[in-house]
């Protein structure tokens, strides 16, 4: 059995135990039964409001003070308490199956001498623990050894860092001879010394010691908890780290927390509104004084009672206090907790949304925060990845253009026509469904050429099965399964294979295929492989003939450079054909090869083997001899292969920027790419003046850049503007400085790449920059890093002051996801981190149109109704409070009975208002999508904000006027029908109460635009609810068992047995309602909405469709050239030629490798470095979240 | 996390109008065709009603005197200037004379009035105990700490009725004297005491403590009364049924009044001549003075009234109802003018859009 060590800062080292200490178990559960409720009521209590409360609480305590009986604040907050102790324990309950799933899932371990299944929380430290192929790895493990040769074994990080590409990890060629022998690897004894757990997923430094030598560990000997083992049938490896010391754990991080911009504006008027109370309990309480200075006192002497040492001042100083606890209720405890409720509602809405369900992968909408919808109604700015999130990621090959011909037109558009009617179709593409649909693509006289025997034809689809970096792998069913680097490269393959030029394997020396039935091997004997700067890759191999090819794949602008002059016109040809390829969004690449005679190759290739072993300028000498080979080539033609956009796409932008949002792409792709999908989903489109691109190398050519776009884009603007104010008389002529912004954004596209935003985002830039992106309708950042993502959205959610929402499918998307304030993460992908970092996830880009158009809007506006009404409701409520304490003498008494100031927010009327902030909609779904200007009050900020605060307050304070001066005109020195008293205090409280329940219910009705069956149960029921509850507590029962708590006895039978007390009731309703009424009516006829107007359409049975936003249907027409089809990652190239991944039934490895054991790691870990290179820049911040 | 691939289907949400927020509803509009009859249907029916309720409180006869005693205000000054920063005031009485052209339509209920009188403060309304006042023997022996300082005499024994409230219980007393003809004698027209409270707080909230030996006062022993109190709760009345803590002027007292001006009701008249009414006629009104009010700038009225199908007399709601009446009538016509206006114009628009 192994040991593990870790090694500290200090150097000193732990003693195994220590270590042992932790298990494989995780917890990220907050609680368990017995800490609940201490760790929970803390928490709780650390909140504001809560605090608040229980200040409130411990005031009422004091006799002097108590204005109110206990019961009225404890009730509430009790309840609040419970409520979110509820929600907090459900959490943490779904947080412990989770953690008991993943921790029970079972591996297996080797224990005495023998392989055990055991639960993973179980493995420990040390010990040895086999893993199959596909299953998720438990612990961080040293490999050990595996099935595949040289103890090399392929991973997946996709849980880890969101990658999809097989990682290779390499074990120590010590331990790898372990093999799978059970008994010696019981006896493995070996100790590693290693670092502290940390959390940078892309390091590793420690030492194994076994059998008396030292061996360095890197990364590249470990295999992380949550990675997957793929294409390697089994491997052993030792525990180093476990449970939460795992780099999974140890990343992840708590998420930061969002908070809506509405949350802000409720905090500042929340405070607003305790500073509001403390100035009303100033002016009672100095009120107060008077009182007790002027009448007070001589009507305190007459009743006798011995307060004279009790001066005036003291009494206002105790009465600020008693009016804080009656007036506090301005700032209703309730609100957060209906808030969170409304909230958690929107959430499940978004959830059980079948319209964004995605049936292709099973995979329904999620909203992973409950704290954010409405601001889904706020969006300004939305930044989207590309790969993955607008485009599929799966290539499907579309066309050729052979020796001036252009194949797989035909079928092409009946195809398309099928795909647009079918609708939800399944994008589950696997490589061979894929396969076989780019079949059916293909039109017949393609076949028929290959069937004649064309030979520039085969020769074409020779290249195409030759060169490549594909490897292939076969299933004991016979199938062919390609491991492809990049799905372009995958598309020409499966493409050839499926014109019957199958590439079956290879060896470091040779590639074998099968054309048209016969297998073929040719010899390998060079491999120019792909990068950035050649944009090409070729192959020299030797056909069974003999004869020496050389094929080339590349981008067309370089290849045409190196062509033959004995082509003629057939790169002319060609070159229209590439146009009208890139013209319809496909990516090109173009394809010719060279038949190279025997002598002049091997001349070339002794040269590049002396290149190889020089000791300088190795790279760039070898630079040359390709470019000299790779010359005087025949054009064999051009392949075309469709980057597949989701589905909706084009519709979901386009509607997007309907509805005023701006979309940015911020990707890593090249320039040519980013561009070619800005023009495919119509972000760019053709008749905009001018796509403005940066992609300036040094700091002074960005400056300089960034400011001719910004004079064309001033000069022409101004020149625009003129001429449309000319043209448009009614728009006032002061609108000319305002609009500039408005009247450019029309028109321009800014395209700016990576090394330029570098730059840019420098400081003295960053203004200059900021300012013309916002002004250019659509900006497409490209070749950004992870890190730059994050930087463009902090710039526009800091300068621009605009809600922000990010969306991506990738690892490289999770910082941008974490900055925006809202984090979109495409679901049903492989890869999970940028869903466990976003705030919502579906599986369709598509989707993002309902999520904001309809969950966003509706949110929105049901939370701003919610939130007017509530403050309003709460300001009726309290200040008749404030109104009565001039006729009580400022005495902190209160106007309603105290059962009813408990249950007024709590039972009366909470559901009614939670009920329309769950359920109402003013517009349908159906016109909501259709309808994408109805989603600019939310950017806009319209239904709720500090003028609508106002004038919500406003409405309050005007309905508390009524509710006290009425009932105190009319009850004025009044007799009942019988002569006996009405204007007592208990009918008058009744009276307001009754007044008060009847006012919100009817405002709360006519809030109410959608009326579900639930709202009419709660709004008849909160109105029956009251009346049940007042004649329960006026009864007799209650009071002949509680006399001191239900002093009401009577009153309500007395009081509302009288006619005049409901004509009160009726006067005080009507007045506080018909100005609403008729100010709503007014305001619908003289400025009315587009919802209004929608609502009206709607009313009227749809007669009249509302105005729909059609999306220009014309296919772009354009001859921009398009990107090449290759990722711009480097090749397995190296991998293939060293022959290192191939299996044990290759040929024996080459003597090269052989010869160099101790130097493969560190070229393994080139190779490494390169294919992850876009990853592993910023692995080390993911933070990783279970 | 989920980390096994689901089948197909299987996270499919369920297809329910209320998950899908299909549920049927109802849409209401501010629509003209709802708006414009409500305000002008409301406008007319608030005036009708307004109309009936002005007339109505206008046909109630109210007769009212200050007795306060304000020097020069007639024969009560004597007694107010008596009591004078004397506590207990010594007994005295005075007396108000009035005639009546012609009936004073009946029912008559007999009011008195206090204002600048707050029994709305707070720290007045809560000192009581309501479980002493319903009778409870453990709150008679234990009152209440709201009731403090009136919670124990100096003696230490328990106060009954305890609190502020019980202590001010007005204690001026009215009788009334009618002249049938000039000249004549005074005959005493009989004030009915009874059925001014309520009977929930007369039957209900009210209850005299169980009798020892058929005795209230035994009942009560061991009790001090208030200290402003001249007699015990007991001997209130001398009618069973109506003393202690029943005894109807004591009840009406204890339910506070809203305001700091307040009427309380002290006797109707219904027996005898006077069922219909007081006859016209000379009358007098012997008030015993006991209550001092001018401590605090208060007043004493008196005041005899009668009532109508809604109450007694107050023009408020009647003129608030033809006001707001009106004001819905007169905004239901710019409503109608704005709709009429801007329906054409709207319209209009919407063939632009198209």
């Amino acid at each position: 059995m192994g040991a593990v060590a870790a090694e500290t800062l200090n150097s000193r080292l732990f003693h195994i135990e220590a270590v042992l200490l932790y298990d494989n178990r995780i917890h990220t559960s907050k609680y368990n039964i017995l800490t609940f409720l201490p760790i929970n009521l803390f928490e709780q209590f650390q909140r504001v409001a809560n605090a608040y409360f229980l200040f409130l609480l411990i005031l009422q305590l004091i006799p002097e003070i108590s204005s109110l009986t206990w019961f009225t604040t404890i009730v509430p907050l009790i309840l609040v308490i419970t409520m979110t102790a509820v929600k907090d324990a459900t959490d943490d309950y779904f947080r412990h199956k989770s953690d008991n799933q993943v921790n029970n899932r079972q591996s297996e371990v080797l224990l005495d001498g023998r392989l055990q299944n055991e639960k993973w929380m179980n493995v420990k430290v040390g010990d040895i623990v086999k893993l199959e192929n596909n299953q998720f790895v438990a612990a961080d493990l040293l490999l050990l050894s595996s099935s595949e040769p040289h103890g090399l074994c392929y991973i997946e990080t996709a849980e880890l860092d969101g990658e999809t590409n097989l990682k290779v990890r390499h074990a120590l060629s010590v331990t790898s001879e372990l093999g799978a022998d059970i008994s010696r690897l019981a006896r493995f004894d070996g100790i590693v010394v290693c670092e502290a757990p940390n959390n940078k997923l892309d390091r590793f430094s420690g030492v194994l010691a076994w059998k008396g030598s030292k061996h360095a560990l890197t990364n590249q000997k470990l295999i992380l908890r949550g990675c997957a083992l793929r294409n390697t049938s089994w491997c052993f490896g030792m525990v180093v780290f476990a449970g939460p010391d795992t780099k999974l754990m140890q990343n992840s991080g708590k998420t930061k927390f969002k908070r809506t911009s509405i949350d802000r504006l409720m905090n500042t008027l929340v405070l607003w509104i305790f500073g509001f109370l403390v100035c009303l309990g100033i002016i009672l309480a100095i009120g107060n004084s008077f009182w007790e200075n002027e009448v007070g006192g001589q009507f305190r002497a007459f009743l006798f009672w011995n307060e004279g040492e009790k001066n005036s001042i003291f009494s206002g100083f105790l009465t600020f206090w008693s009016y804080i606890i009656i007036l506090n209720t301005v700032v209703p405890i309730s609100l957060y907790v209906s808030v969170e409720v409304i909230r958690l509602g929107h959430s499940y809405f978004i959830n059980w949304d079948r319209k964004m369900y995605y049936s292709g992968k099973a995979t329904p909408a999620e909203a992973r925060t409950t704290t954010l919808n409405e601001e889904l109604g706020q969006i300004e700015y939305v930044f989207s990845d590309k790969t993955g999130t607008l485009t599929q990621n799966i290539m499907t090959f579309k066309k050729c253009s052979i020796n001036g011909k252009i194949y797989g037109e035909k079928h092409d558009e009946v195809s398309e026509k099928k795909e647009m009617a079918k609708g939800e179709k399944p994008v589950d593409f696997s490589v061979r469904s894929q396969a076989k649909r780019t079949c059916q693509f293909f039109d017949h006289s393609l076949m028929e050429s290959i069937q004649m025997g064309d030979p520039k034809v085969h020769e074409f689809f020779r290249l195409l099965a030759l060169c490549h970096t594909v490897m292939s792998e076969e299933t004991s069913a016979g199938q062919l399964i390609y491991q492809v680097q990049s799905p372009d490269e995958g598309a020409l393959v499966t493409a050839a294979k499926n014109c019957g030029f199958v590439f079956k394997s290879r060896t470091p020396e040779t590639i074998t295929i099968e054309e048209l039935g016969t297998l073929v091997t040719y010899q390998l004997l060079a491999f120019l492989d792909f990068n950035n700067v050649r944009k090409r890759m070729s192959v020299i191999v030797r056909n069974p003939a003999g004869q020496i090819k050389l094929y080339s794949k590349g981008a067309d602008t370089v290849l045409f450079e190196r062509l033959h002059s004995s082509n003629e016109n057939l790169p002319s040809v060609t070159f229209d054909h590439l146009s009208e390829f890139s013209g319809e969004g496909l990516r090109t690449l173009a394809i010719a090869y060279r038949d190279l005679d025997d002598k002049y190759f091997k001349e070339w290739h002794k040269m590049l083997e002396d290149a190889n072993t020089a000791a300088e300028e190795r790279d760039e000498r070898i630079c040359e001899l390709y470019e000299e080979i790779e010359r005087d080539l025949m054009l064999l033609g051009a392949t075309a292969v469709e980057d597949k956009l989701q589905e909706g796409v084009i519709e979901t932008v386009t509607n997007l920027s309907l509805a005023n949002i701006k979309v940015w792409i911020l990707t890593g792709d090249k320039q040519e790419t980013a561009i070619n999908i800005g023009y495919a989903c119509n972000l760019l489109t053709d008749d905009m003046n001018d796509v403005l691109v940066i992609a300036g190398n040094t700091a002074a050519e960005v400056r300089e850049e960034l400011r001719t776009a910004k004079e064309l884009l001033f000069g022409r603007s101004q020149h625009i503007l003129d001429s449309q104010v000319l043209r448009e008389k009614q728009q006032p002529l002061e609108l000319k400085s305002v609009a500039a912004e408005d009247s450019v954004t029309g028109d321009y596209a800014l395209v700016i790449n990576g090394h330029s935003l570098a730059y840019a985002l420098e400081s003295d830039m960053k203004n200059g920059l900021l300012e013309l992106a916002c002004m250019c309708r659509a900006v497409v950042c490209c070749r950004v890093t992870p890190l730059q993502k994050a930087q463009v959205v902090e710039l526009v959610k800091k300068y621009r002051n605009a809600v922000t929402l990010a969306i991506g499918d990738g690892a490289n998307d999770v910082s941008m996801i974490k900055s925006a304030h809202i984090g979109v993460g495409i679901s049903g992908q492989e890869g999970l981190q940028a869903v466990l970092a976003s705030d919502y996830s579906f599986a369709q880009f598509r989707y993002l149109q309902r999520l904001l158009f309809v969950h966003g809007r509706w949110s929105y506006l049901r939370m701003c109704k919610f939130l007017c009404y509530f403050f309003y409701k709460n300001f009726a409520f309290t200040l008749v409070h404030f109104w009565f304490g001039f006729f009580c003498g400022f005495s902190a008494q209160t106007v309603y009975d105290q059962w009813f100031i408990t249950l007024f927010n709590i039972v009366y009327t909470s559901l009614p208002v939670l009920a329309m902030g769950i359920f109402d909609q003013d517009v349908n779904d159906q016109n909501s999508m259709d309808c994408p200007q109805l989603y600019e009050p939310g950017q806009l900020n319209l239904l709720f904000n500090k003028r609508t605060f106002f004038i919500c307050v406003a409405h309050g304070i005007y309905t508390s006027l009524v509710l006290f001066f009425i009932p105190y005109g009319a009850l004025y020195n009044m007799a009942a029908e019988d002569g006996q008293h009405m204007a007592d205090y208990q009918s008058f409280a009744v009276t307001m109460a009754t007044s008060l329940v009847f006012v919100v219910s009817v405002q709360i009705a006519l809030d109410t635009s959608y009326w579900t069956v639930i709202n009419h149960v709660f709004i008849w029921g909160s109105v029956a609810t009251y009346f049940s509850i007042l004649f329960t507590m006026h009864s007799n029962g209650i009071f002949g068992i509680f006399p001191n708590h239900f002093p009401f006895v009577g009153n309500a039978r007395q009081c509302l047995s009288q006619k005049y007390i409901w004509l009160v009731i009726l006067l005080a309703t009507v007045v506080s309602v018909m100005p609403v009424v008729a100010f709503r009516f007014l305001k619908m006829e003289l400025y009315p909405t587009l919802s209004d107007q929608i609502r009206h359409w709607q009313k009227a049975q749809r007669k009249t469709r509302p105005p729909r936003s059609r999306r220009p249907q014309t296919r772009r027409l354009s001859s921009r050239r398009s990107g090449y089809a290759f990722a711009h990652q480097e090749g397995y190239g190296e991998l293939i030629t060293s022959g290192k991944n191939m299996r044990a039934k290759a040929p024996p490895p080459t003597s090269g490798l052989e010869n160099m054991p101790d130097s493969s790691p560190s070229r393994m870990e080139n190779v490494w470095k390169k294919t992850t290179d876009a990853a592993s820049g910023f692995g080390q911040d993911i933070p990783v979240k279970l | 996390m989920t980390w096994s691939a689901a089948a197909r289907g299987a996270h499919q949400p369920d297809n329910t109008a209320f998950t899908q927020q299909r549920l049927p509803a109802w849409q209401p509009l501010l629509s003209a065709g709802i708006t414009l009859p409500l305000f002008f249907c409301a406008g007319l029916a608030f005036i009708g009603l307004g109309l009936g309720l002005y007339y109505s409180s206008n046909g109630i006869k109210e007769l009212e005197y200050d007795y306060t005693g304000n020097p020069g205000t007639g024969n009560c000054s004597v007694c107010a200037a008596l009591g004078e920063g004397r506590a207990p005031p010594p007994k005295c009485s005075c007396a108000w004379y009035f005639s009546l052209p012609e009936l004073f339509p009946g029912p008559v209920y007999l009011y008195y009035e206090l204002s600048n009188f707050y029994q709305n403060n707070r720290r007045y309304g809560v000192s009581r105990d309501d479980a002493q006042l319903s009778g409870l023997q453990s709150a008679l022996r234990h009152p209440a700490n709201e009731c403090a300082p009136y919670q124990f005499s100096a003696a230490g024994l328990p106060i009954a009725p305890c609190g502020a409230i019980a202590n001010s219980l007005f204690n001026d007393t009215f009788s009334l004297w009618h002249q049938r003809r000039p000249g004549g004698p005074y005959e005493e027209v009989q004030l009915d005491r009874t059925a001014i409270a309520w009977w929930t707080d007369y039957h209900v909230k009210f209850r005299n403590p169980p009798l020892v030996n058929g005795s209230l006062a035994l009942a009560f022993r061991g009790t001090a009364p208030p200290p402003n109190w001249h007699r015990p709760v007991y001997e209130l009345s001398p009618d069973p049924n109506n003393t202690g803590f029943v005894n109807q002027d004591f009840v009406v007292w204890m339910r506070t009044a809203a305001l700091p001006t307040f009427r309380k009701l002290y006797a109707r008249i219904r027996q005898g001549d006077y069922t219909a009414g007081l006859p016209r006629g000379a009358y007098r009104v012997n008030i015993s003075y006991n209550y001092p009010v001018r401590a605090f700038g208060g007043h004493k009225l008196i005041i005899f009234s009668n009532i109508s199908w809604m109450g007694g007399k107050n023009p408020f709601l009647g003129i608030a109802y033809l006001v707001v009446g009106s004001l819905c009538i007169l905004v239901g016509f710019v409503m109608l003018v704005v709709y009429i206006r801007y329906q054409d114009q709207n319209d209009d628009d919407d063939d632009d859009d198209e």
